[in-house]
């Protein structure tokens, strides 16, 4: 886990109420103001949906967005990411970047793809492709 | 709020990724073998647990302030722009079922990784996938010293459906692993397909 600071943070209403004598058992959780569940229409990100960034948004140079928000969008940047590789680039736990990118998807930032439903679960072609692709690996 | 992808409005360049799981006793080869295949250097996302912690973590009174941390490794492979597969090594601890249930959510298939010196080790995760229907593979990890078994004293002593794919692969090595990766996408897309035809009879 990175230090982090608050000090681009804590103008935000919401993120000031702990201290540094909450030691680490909630420091995950401060970075995301104490919330475990990202926005009002709260939806479980899967940890393979993709986080796509929304061209022209807000960047990873906004002052708007925490540190640990201009982290994911920065790394957002190069090529889409899944839940899973954003959490671990950024050396942040699953549940804390999920609730991150929520605030990103409300602020326009990123958009997060659904994954396939199972059982919407990929046709004949797209298996095939999947078996051609690994036999050509 | 989950917005769908950018150009999902158009089926053939949508972005897909698939979910393949990496089942198997502690110390069977999991992380080895999402290392091989991955093109990417295996990484680590954790999941830190409170809540879910609370309810599992059965150990007379300190439960309540404790957060455990699991490590999930997993790789990707990317079959082509918009198309990956996303290889994630279960957490090999029972009291981690929960975290299961999300990685299987959607999942493509499943890897049960077996060592034939503790084939009990992966009764688990073999009952685990078959309760859900989950299509699975189970890859005997072949390692050095060991006793060879045949693939049909594997799947007898597992008492598997006889479907079921056994193949005997080294986790190590990036080819066997693809082959164990390949013969099971074959046979989730022969199960996918026999449920898509029961569905409509």
């Amino acid at each position: 886990m990175t230090d982090h600071t608050t000090g681009a943070d804590r103008g935000r209403p919401g993120s000031q109420w702990y201290d540094n004598e909450a030691g680490p058992l909630v420091r995950p959780y401060a970075m995301t103001g104490g919330r475990t569940r990202p926005g009002p229409e709260w939806v479980r990100f899967d940890l393979i949906a993709l986080v796509t960034r929304v061209p022209g948004a807000p960047g990873s140079d906004d002052a708007v967005l925490g540190p640990e928000h201009r982290t994911l969008v920065r790394l957002c940047r190069s090529e889409t990411q899944s839940v899973a590789e954003l959490a671990a680039d950024a050396d942040l736990p699953v549940g804390v970047v999920r609730v991150l990118l929520g605030d990103l998807v409300e602020l326009g930032c990123v958009t997060v793809s659904r994954p396939v439903p199972p059982a919407r679960l990929p046709d004949e072609r797209i298996l095939r492709e999947v078996i051609d692709g690994l036999r050509a690996l | 709020m989950v917005s769908e992808h950018a150009d999902a409005t158009d089926g053939d360049t949508t972005a897909l990724a698939l979910k393949i799981l990496v089942a198997g006793g502690f110390g069977v080869g999991k992380t080895t073998l999402v290392g091989a295949v991955s093109e990417i250097r295996p990484l680590r996302t954790e999941e830190r647990l409170s809540e879910a912690g609370r309810l599992v973590d059965d150990t007379e009174g300190i439960d309540r302030k404790v957060t455990t941390t699991v490590a999930m490794d997993f790789g990707r492979i990317t079959i082509r722009s918009g198309l990956s597969l996303y290889l994630f090594g279960t957490p090999g601890q029972d009291r981690f079922w929960f975290l299961w249930d999300e990685l299987s959510q959607g999942a493509l298939g499943a890897v049960v990784l077996a060592d034939t010196r503790r084939l009990a080790d992966c009764f688990p995760a073999v009952d685990y996938f078959e309760h859900r229907h989950i299509p699975f593979v189970v890859a005997v990890n072949c390692f050095t010293g060991a006793r060879r078994y045949g693939t049909r004293d594997v799947l007898r002593a597992l008492d598997l459906d006889p479907g079921t794919p056994v193949v005997l692969c080294d986790a190590r090595d990036r080819d066997s692993g693809k082959e164990v990766l390949i013969r099971l996408v074959e046979y989730a897309g022969r199960i996918h397909t026999a449920r898509l035809l029961d569905s409509v009879r």
